[in-house]
């Protein structure tokens, strides 16, 4: 067969799913009305921390309308997205960690009625201290919000050194030692999570929810109500947005599926919005220090980054989450020596998880500010600093991670020329500033969530006499695009429309796994199961078309919906009579492709969190204007430049490019999941402080600014068609190039995000003062880190593997229960 | 979803019948014109009125009439008023803050007697049932304490209408009928310090129609902070109407201070230091100081109070700069992310 040029693939296309979209038709989870339908209210807890003494539901079930009350009693079974932290129940059984957590439910004949009866169930809490901070988790071993984890209120520590930092900020010129802050912030996703759940005609479950990952919510269903896999059915319908958010299984899929089997009823919950606040695992709040070593000319000789993550009250993903915060450094820029030391506590708010670029953008945002200042003091332009030490490609890092390309120098180039750069960095009247950044990000984590060796994405077609192909694939819709970017793979190989083709997604009784939509990984893994999938059909198609044409297979050309003679194109046949003739030969025509990622990663404990077939880069410059008198920020323009490999649908590509610098900016200037104590002696309260969409500030289309995207080509061999990712990368550059053009603007530092107008001003002021011109933390905490790990770097000899024994956690006599040691007041 | 609670609806289409039907229900009825504040409110259970007198019908409340200064009617849209101040003349204030409440959408609907009565805010009070719960509810519903300051005797919810701080500025007056009566008064006395008795509106009377002088000389401005161009409510605003000689310098003044209390803010220093000068940057700065004074920002909405306090002088600067007739427009654009 003749390799086609690329037809449809690199040309702006619209969606295939965007009339749905546009015309109100694409059906999401809370528009699933069935016969008999009931509804679910959970009640959450009013408390931050307590053991529950006793619930009463008998005034809750009396309710006129009410079916179905449960509580923590009807679930035995925990449950949690990694297998190291399955410390979830759908409602609390004994223990509340936070205003919010789930412990009860009631079904009924409506919203209303549920609601009402949410408040006849009584609950008596017994309350235990709070923790509101990390630095409180850390002073306080007891009580334990989880009686597992390193230590006390320790979720989990880590030492890992890439060689010897000392040695090397010995051999440095300067070191530099900066501390930040980043503030926790939440998903904000339009659609609010909804669920329902019934019993097929069988008599076998059905979940139809807002996930991400319908593949293991399927699992954690079947875990935690102990049921046969095969007979639960978990369908995705489009998100609404997820980014991350949805990314868990969760309380109320579990609850909802609970009821359905009991009642026979199909049972639906849709969230509210303060609900979604308390669902949570978003950004992690992340204190971090960053002490680099560099030579005169800015080479890097070491790094020693020090994390601590505030994970709210429960796992999630969170030990993933702090391994994120060292990994990708070292993919960025060329770091031959690095440390890297993470430690992610509990405490008794929602908790953190993944958001968009998960525990990625905290240190990025530390890293980039700190080379800011280091090209200051070192007299280099901070464009020129970078493009010195970018990473090269080809490269194994220090600490295992494969670099294959890297369009990072030519995103530099561009952003540099296209912000003119050169003329105004440092030039621009006092109140305006340019601020440059960095990032880089994985196409698809390696490994998968639970240890398997299984692929990580599967595609299955079928072909039709109609000339019509259905692909199926677990890939989740959530506005990214992957529908898209599915149907366009197909598309391409096999020379017909996207249009010819019915993309069937997300449903685990009819599409092959695939492990969802996170870690940037769908468009690299289910694009490439694709092709192979196509691939293995246009092979069955060509066989039949060269036998009845008697052209060779080499000569044949897919494209317009035909197959053709290269040499002599009227001699051909359509597409649907191609598949007529291999039906003819072969039988039905079905083909499946999957994508399992190579092995990758070093062998020492955390080295699986990092390593992906490829990453993506990106760079920012973005303009502020900074009122000196109030503070006032105000961002006019954005450049970004993305390494995207190859943009398979440019117009998504940009879309999310863009999208990522919306966030991006709601996370720099405005965003905060902020709680709130009362005063001690008159309330142990501990509460979200505005679970409102209104009041959680995020930007609107009046604060988005003119974004320049350029979108640089340079296809990975690993990506499909070449193409790397585009929904998490270009949001990390963001938040550091604020905070850079801020100091260019009016030479303050603001060291934390987000970077508001109170903090500049305060900034401003210590200036005036002759203090130090920023604004920020003042020390990293006191963390009983463990023994460090010793992995040499591959320059040194090193083989992936740690040469000292894995250290062990300091490890406190293990306590019966956390929640039987109440608060002595 | 948040549901609202069962209540009965009552569909009067004047404003008689409106008041006798209000009167009959007798504390358990609330008005409804637009809906943008009561109905989330009910939804949050903030407010559980078993009957709503809606408004929407009453022809009379929705017209605008051009006499000796200008009548609104109450049932207007802001939208309305927006779009019949095209050239507003000295009532650049009331459009102004109009067209800066909330949303195009909640405009469209939201009426302007709507917004003069808006229920004042807070960050302890704006919240669902659960939330409050969660903190043993506050002073300005179902609970004993003001957890904006826990010692004060009264609730310190905020002032967070666009409209009564231009309003208060044009000098406007209000009318009220009930069943009994229908009296006329100024706008200023319209309000109390006070986030739960906030209005002097009795829970019988109407508030029907605005009234603003002719104001031949003056000109007038509204500026407000908030985090986004949009959507939000204010956090501090500033209105300022003044009246200049034909020698240029300042005949009359009225500088209004918004989302800084309980009722919007009136600030007769400031005013008075303008009078007789022309609007020079000292007596611009001058005044700023002063109406910046009275400013008593809780900590109970967006940003920090102190810094809220801080930049008021700065907003009472812009404003007076604008009437002064300086291109404000590159400000206005930061500030507002719109020019209004």
């Amino acid at each position: 067969m003749k390799e086609n040029t690329l037809r449809l693939i690199g040309k702006p296309r619209r969606r295939v799913d965007g009339r749905a979209k546009v015309t109100g038709q694409t059906k999401f989870a809370d528009d699933i009305m069935l016969p008999r339908m009931l509804h679910c209210k959970l009640l959450r807890s009013s408390v931050p921390h307590a053991r529950i003494v006793r619930i009463d539901t008998s005034r809750a079930l009396a309710h006129p309308g009410v079916h179905l009350v449960l509580t923590g009693k009807d679930f035995q079974v925990p449950y949690g997205i990694l297998p190291v932290s399955q410390d979830e129940y759908p409602l609390q059984p004994e223990h509340v960690r936070f205003v919010g957590d789930p412990v009860a439910a009631v079904i009924a004949r409506d919203e209303l009625t549920a609601f009402e009866a949410l408040d006849l169930i009584d609950v008596e809490y017994e309350p235990l201290r709070t923790f509101s901070t990390p630095e409180e988790s850390l002073e306080h071993e007891q009580p334990r919000i989880h009686d597992y984890g390193d230590r006390g209120n320790i979720h989990k520590a880590v030492s890992l050194a890439f060689g010897d930092v000392d040695k090397a900020f010995a051999a440095a010129d300067e070191v530099f030692e900066d501390t930040f802050f980043y503030q926790g912030n939440t998903h904000l996703p339009i659609e609010q999570h909804a669920s329902v759940a019934a019993k097929d005609p069988d008599g076998k479950l059905v979940l139809w929810s807002s996930t991400q990952t319908p593949h293991y919510v399927h699992r954690a269903i079947a875990r935690a109500l102990q049921m046969r896999p095969a007979h639960i059915r978990v369908v995705a319908m489009p998100n609404g947005g997820g980014f991350g958010g949805k990314s868990d299984p969760f309380h109320h899929e579990i609850v909802v599926c609970k009821a359905a089997l009991l009642l026979d009823r199909p049972v639906k919950i849709c969230l509210t919005r303060e609900e979604v606040f308390y669902c949570h695992r978003g950004r992690h709040p992340v204190l971090m220090q960053f002490k680099t070593g560099v030579k005169r000319d800015g080479t890097i000789t070491g790094v020693h980054l020090k994390t601590l993550l505030d994970g709210g009250a429960y796992g999630s993903y969170g030990v993933a989450s702090m391994f994120y915060t060292g990994a990708l450094q070292t993919v960025t820029y060329h770091i031959p020596t690095y440390k890297f030391q993470g430690c992610r506590v509990f405490t008794n708010k929602p908790p953190c998880g993944p958001k968009r670029g998960h525990g990625t953008p905290q240190s990025r945002f530390g890293q980039e500010v700190q080379l800011d200042k280091i090209a200051e003091k070192l007299a280099i332009d901070p464009a020129e600093l970078r493009l010195r030490i970018v990473e090269k490609p080809d490269t194994l890092t220090a600490n295992y991670l494969q670099v294959t390309t890297t369009g990072l120098t030519e995103c530099i180039r561009r952003i540099v020329a296209a912000s003119d750069w050169k003329t105004r960095f440092r030039k621009l009247p006092h109140g305006r500033g340019l601020g440059l950044a960095c990032s880089s990000y994985l196409s698809g984590a390696g490994l998968p969530i639970y240890f398997n060796d299984l692929p990580h994405s599967g595609v299955q077609l079928k072909l039709d006499r109609s000339g019509g192909v259905a692909a199926f694939c677990g890939a989740t819709e959530i506005g990214q695009g992957s529908d898209d970017v599915l149907v366009g793979c197909v598309a391409e190989v096999l020379g017909i429309d996207p249009l010819d083709i019915r993309a069937v997604t997300g449903d685990t009784d009819l599409t092959p796994v695939d492990l969802g939509s996170y870690s940037s990984r769908v468009t690299l893994m289910m694009g490439n199961a694709a092709i192979q999938a196509a691939e293995r059909a246009r092979e069955l198609l060509a066989d039949a078309v060269s036998r009845k044409l008697e052209i060779p297979k080499g000569r044949l050309v897919f494209a317009e919906r035909r197959v053709f003679d290269a040499e002599d194109p009227d001699k051909g046949v359509s597409f649907s009579e191609a598949v007529c003739l291999a039906e003819a030969a072969f039988g039905t025509i079905g083909t499946t492709g999957s994508y399992t990622p190579p092995k990758l990663g070093g062998r020492y404990k955390g080295g699986g969190v990092g390593p992906s077939p490829t990453y993506s880069y990106s760079a920012a410059v973005v303009e502020v204007e900074v009122d000196a008198s109030t503070g006032w920020i105000h961002v006019p323009r954005v450049w970004i430049a993305h390494d995207i490999g190859r943009a398979l649908n440019p117009t998504l590509v940009r879309g999310q490019v863009e999208g990522g610098v919306y966030m991006a900016l709601g996370e720099a200037l405005m965003e905060e999941q902020e709680f709130r104590r009362l005063p001690k002696r008159l309330s142990d309260a501990l509460v979200h402080k505005f679970p409102s969409i209104l009041e959680y500030k995020s930007p609107t289309t009046l604060e988005m600014p003119e974004v320049f995207t350029e979108l640089i080509e340079n296809p990975d061999p690993r990506g499909p068609f070449g193409a790397k990712e585009a929904g998490q990368g270009p949001l990390l550059p963001v938040m550091p190039a604020v905070a850079n053009a801020v100091y260019d603007a009016v030479g303050v530092r603001i060291d934390e995000v987000p970077i508001t107008p109170e903090k500049i001003l305060k900034a401003l002021e210590a200036k005036a003062a002759g203090k130090s011109p920023r604004y920020g933390p003042a020390k990293f905490a006191d963390v009983p880190w463990p023994e460090t790990l010793q992995v040499p770097p591959p320059w040194e000899g090193g083989d992936g593997k740690a040469i000292n024994s894995p250290p062990k956690a300091a490890k406190e006599p293990a306590r019966k229960s956390p929640a039987t040691e109440a608060v002595q007041s | 979803m948040m549901r609202l609670p069962y209540f009965r609806y009552l569909a009067p289409r004047t404003v008689h019948e409106a008041a006798d039907l209000l009167a009959a229900s007798a504390g358990d009825a609330m008005l409804v014109a637009g809906g943008t504040d009561v109905l989330p409110n009910m939804k949050r259970r903030q407010q559980v009125p078993g009957t709503l007198v809606g408004l929407r019908q009453v022809a009379e409340l929705k017209q605008m009439t051009n006499g000796d200064g200008l009548r609104i009617g109450a049932g207007m849209t802001l939208t309305e008023v927006v779009s019949r101040l095209k050239i507003p003349g000295p009532y650049a204030a009331l459009r102004q803050a109009a067209v800066q409440v909330a949303t195009p959408h909640i405009r469209n609907v939201g009426t302007l007697g709507g917004n003069l009565c808006l229920d004042t805010r807070c960050n302890y009070y704006d919240q669902n049932y659960e939330w409050r719960k969660a903190i043993n509810f506050c002073m300005k519903k179902d609970g004993k304490t003001c957890w904006v300051a826990t010692s004060s005797p009264k609730c310190l919810a905020v002032s967070s209408t666009d409209t009564a701080p231009a309003l208060l500025a044009l000098q406007a007056t209000v009318t009220l009928v009930s069943a009994e009566k229908t009296r006329q008064i100024a706008l200023a006395d319209l309000y109390r310090n006070d986030g739960i008795h906030y209005l002097t509106r009795q829970p019988t009377e109407i508030l029907t129609a605005i009234d603003v002088p002719r104001l031949g000389g003056w000109r007038s401005t509204y500026w407000k902070l908030r985090r986004r161009g949009s959507f939000d409510f204010p956090v501090l605003s500033v209105a300022a109407a003044l009246k200049f000689a034909p020698d240029g310098s300042v005949e009359d003044a009225r500088i209004v201070l918004g989302a800084v209390a309980s009722r919007p803010l009136e600030t007769p220093a400031a005013s008075a230091s303008l009078i007789g000068q022309r609007l020079t940057d000292e007596a611009i700065a001058r005044a700023s100081e002063l109406a910046a004074v009275p400013a008593r920002p809780m900590d109970n909405t967006d940003f920090t109070l102190a810094w809220r306090k801080r930049v008021a002088r700065d907003f009472v600067t812009y404003a007076l700069r604008e009437v002064r007739g300086d291109d404000v427009s590159k400000l206005r654009l930061s500030v507002a992310r719109q020019l209004v």
